[in-house]
């Protein structure tokens, strides 16, 4: 069963990771992914991040039940962060647990494509002149990415 | 049944949250979008683009041929950009 937060405030991914293998003996592998707030060119003072509360967390928990479903998982941990998060700051993290690291492996980069996709969050992006960019537009990219698990999947 | 409208669909539609009360001809998500678009020009703004607007029923990805018999909440929302 994994672990899933939303919140808005930051998270410590070395003791998240950690705390998936505390206590355990059976597990050979984690896989953890953190994603940033990136800035592009020097121009960017944050972003906003909006949710749809009870949805996010549910639809994250569906995608790590694939996952479950999918590999022989022994553990997983998805946060996501919403409001508003300045370049430089955590805004996602991904941990699986595994007995070996090809499931982790697969399990944690599943998990971010999923989560790209599916869950809800919208992202829009703050100018440093103060000026609202609007809102950042889906990539076909993630899309793609997403949509090659599924394709296995059959 | 409850609708919830989140990112653009929210600024343009220009509530959050409302209730909504379609008349029982009203079947599909794509039923409940056309019957939006005729209550003002925020809706058929922000569903302009029916490919570009998401729904959920329940808290659950829905297409516009599901059925929102029953529903107890509908969301719209542009597509996802978390991560």
């Amino acid at each position: 069963m994994a672990k899933v937060r939303v919140q808005r405030e930051d998270f410590d991914p070395g003791a998240e990771a950690g705390a998936l293998a505390h206590g355990r003996t059976d597990i050979g592998a984690v896989v953890s992914f953190i994603g940033y707030c990136r800035d592009e060119g020097g121009s960017l003072a944050a972003l906003e991040l909006e949710h749809y509360p009870g949805m996010a967390e549910e639809e994250v928990a569906r995608a790590a039940s694939e996952a479950e479903a999918r590999w022989p998982l022994l553990g997983a941990t998805v946060i996501h962060r919403y409001g508003r998060i300045t370049p430089g700051e955590r805004i996602v993290f991904v941990a699986v647990a595994a007995a070996h690291r090809g499931a982790a492996f697969a399990a944690a980069e599943m998990l971010m494509d999923y989560l790209k996709t599916r869950a809800p969050f919208w992202k829009r992006a703050i100018r440093s002149d103060g000026a609202v960019e609007g809102w950042i537009e889906s990539k076909q990219e993630d899309d793609r990415s997403a949509a090659r698990w599924s394709a296995a999947a059959d | 049944m409850k609708a919830l409208y989140f990112a653009w669909v929210r600024e343009r539609v220009g509530t959050a949250e409302e209730e909504l009360s379609p008349p029982s001809t009203v079947e599909t998500v794509g039923d409940l979008i056309a019957w939006l678009c005729e209550r003002g020009e925020g809706y058929a703004h922000a569903f302009d683009k029916p490919a570009a607007v998401r729904a959920a029923l329940d808290r659950v990805h829905a297409r516009s041929d599901a059925s929102i018999t029953g529903v107890k909440e509908v969301a719209f929302f542009p597509p996802m950009t978390g991560g």
